[in-house]
């Protein structure tokens, strides 16, 4: 049962991906692209992590995807009079990049057990202790904000700078 | 008391969803009359009375109408999104409630039945994922009308739904401090056990609750997106028939989910006040009523009374807040955007984010002190009273929120976008003569 809602989801996931970059409509990409992340969220839930498939549509459908469907209304995007999206060498250059990207990961993962990673699984049962003892959402929070609290900060502090340093350039135009 | 057996859990989830999803479709149809009959009631007229005794049959006369008038489909609209996007709208808004919990858990032959759709454990968080996605049923159809004001009126309800879902996600953090779990059921528990509603410890909370909701159902004071008298009825101008009412069953539902909402987080959702036979919760495979004084769990004793009470209470609390809605909608005019987007950012914000803030510490000093059970609530309810006391005379200044006749120092941008008050107009030479000629 599991294994069959898998392949459904892992089906629309890269189905979506594909056609986020066949589409020459921005919105139709953009729902497309929707469609992925949901999808990504349920092999979250399959996974047993609902605090990351809920941050997932929260955060990435829910949020910065209604600020892209900001700017493409803004502009007025997607009608049928002329196409928004162009193919050239660019396309081919980042299915290039994306693609030696891509063919990096998985040759991490395939070394699943000898990744030094893998030690701070701590297996299916471990998996359940914890969630009983800490919560879905202690499970992720304890370790973030006390283990690695200096580099959640430094990424908040990251985010921070480049917020400010968008508005800087934004201003500057005006 | 035992848990459901697998198939019986099955059986029993598909007939809670058919009966939650006809239950409010139901509800929401009679929201519509409800609205028309208190409109009318606030406005002195007598409204829909002639389809049945009281009108009670006009939700189904109108429905029978929709379904039998034309469907337009605009020439120049994206034809495949003008028609996804009402489902787009509707879907969220119904999926929502299948957290919340409804009433006390049910015995029954076959185990004891939880009186909720689906016990999520991000519960909360499910709804907020769920509010966040609301935005592309109204996106999409302001968009793919192709028409100045559906698109308008899109991009109105995208940047608004933006704003407020900042300050709703903020008040809730308060909650989840104080419950310290996500589910909706334990922050009933919750509740139950510090024995007052956390509408009252934590007001300032529950108040920047209500108004952020408000925002997200685009109601009346905040309903821009449609804004008739300005872009005629916002994104969805093109549409007719069972499409048009589509969204209306969206915003209705909306605003049943939202007040089961406001119910359930702060007003203790299902329990009945000032009644401890209703406690019931979940814990390590058993359902307890709580825990004695040695830290033993007392078992519970569900029974199917108790199970109805409890559902007429959260119906009770609900139907208040959807009295609020309708009661709020006209009452207030509605805001100009720029106040809107002022209240959003520069108001309700800085206020969420501070009281997080006052929360947390209240709560940490509370802990170190060893304060528990009702004098905590009581210890927090005070910091609180004052919090909001602070924030309702700010906000009810005149600073914020400024009419029309705002005085000109307060003006969006001086000379250009204001007009001259009546008295400066017949200042201008020509008017002047002519006073004087008379």
């Amino acid at each position: 049962m599991g294994e069959v809602i898998f392949f459904i989801l892992a089906t629309m996931a890269v189905g979506g991906a594909v056609g986020v970059v066949l589409q020459t409509n921005p919105v139709g990409s953009l729902l497309f692209m929707v469609g992925t992340l949901a999808s990504v969220a349920g092999i979250f839930v399959l996974l047993e992590a609902h605090f990351l498939a809920a941050i997932q549509v929260l955060v990435y459908a829910g949020a910065i995807m209604v600020l892209f469907l900001f700017v493409i209304m803004l502009l007025n995007l997607g009608h049928d009079y002329e196409p928004d999206v162009k193919r050239g060498l660019g396309a081919f250059l980042s299915f290039g990049v994306v693609g030696t990207l891509a063919g990096v990961l998985a040759g991490q993962v395939r070394g699943a057990e000898e990744n030094p990673v893998y030690q701070f699984f701590p297996g299916p049962e471990g998996m359940d202790r914890l969630l009983q003892e800490q919560g879905i959402v202690g499970a992720i929070a304890r370790p973030l904000f006390t283990d690695y609290v200096l580099a959640f900060e430094l990424v908040g502090v990251l985010l921070l700078v480049a917020l400010v340093g968008a508005v800087a350039l934004a201003k500057k135009r005006a | 008391m035992q848990e459901l057996s697998p198939t019986a859990f099955v059986v029993f989830a598909a007939v809670k969803v058919i009966a939650v999803f006809s239950v409010i479709l139901l509800a929401v149809a009679y929201m519509t009359l409800a609205e028309r009959r208190v409109s009318a009631f606030i406005q002195d007229r007598l409204g829909p009375n002639r389809v049945g005794p009281f009108g009670l049959l006009q939700p189904i006369a109108d429905g029978i109408k929709n379904i039998l008038k034309e469907e337009t489909l605009p020439a120049t609209a994206n034809r495949f999104f003008f028609i996804l996007a009402p489902a787009l709208s509707v879907t969220p808004a119904l999926v929502t409630f299948a957290v919340i919990p409804f009433a006390a858990p049910l015995p029954t032959r076959w185990g004891v039945v939880d009186m909720i759709v689906a016990d999520l454990p991000i519960g909360l968080l499910y709804v907020l994922a769920l509010a966040s996605l609301g935005v592309y049923g109204l996106f999409l159809a302001g968009w793919s009308s192709n028409n100045k004001y559906a698109l308008l009126g899109g991009v109105r309800s995208s940047a608004q739904m933006i704003s407020y879902e900042v300050a709703l996600g903020l008040s809730l953090i308060p909650v989840l401090i104080l419950a310290g779990n996500v589910t909706l059921t334990e922050i009933v528990w919750q509740q139950q056990q510090l024995g007052l509603w956390y509408a009252v410890p934590l007001s300032l909370a529950f108040i920047l609750f209500v108004v952020s909701s408000f925002a997200e159902t685009n109601r009346l004071p905040f309903d821009l997106p449609e804004a008739e008298s300005e872009l005629i009825t916002g994104y969805h101008t093109e549409y007719s028939a069972m499409k048009f009412s589509m969204f209306f069953i969206a915003e209705y539902s909306h605003i049943l989910t939202a007040s089961a909402l406001m119910a359930t987080l702060f007003l203790g959702g299902w329990s009945v006040p000032f009644w401890d036979g209703d406690h019931m919760f979940w814990y390590e495979g058993a359902l307890i009523s709580g825990f004695a004084e040695t830290g033993e769990p007392i078992l519970a004793s569900p029974a199917w009374w108790k199970t109805l009470v409890t559902f007429l209470a959260f119906a009770v609390k609900t139907s208040f807040f959807v009295l609020v809605f309708i009661w709020v909608r006209w009452t207030l005019p509605r805001f100009r955007y720029d106040q809107v987007m002022h209240l959003g950012w520069k108001v309700m914000l800085p206020t969420a984010l501070a009281y997080v803030m006052l929360v947390a510490i209240t709560v940490l000093a509370l802990d170190q002190l060893g304060v528990e059970g009702l004098l905590f609530g009581l210890a927090l309810t005070a910091v609180s009273a004052l919090a909001t006391i602070v924030f309702v005379f700010f906000v009810d200044r005149d600073r914020i929120i400024t009419g029309a006749a705002a005085p000109r120092d307060r003006s969006i941008s001086g000379s250009t976008m204001h007009p001259a008050t009546p008295t400066e107009r017949l200042a201008t030479p020509v008017v002047a003569a002519r006073l004087e000629g008379e």
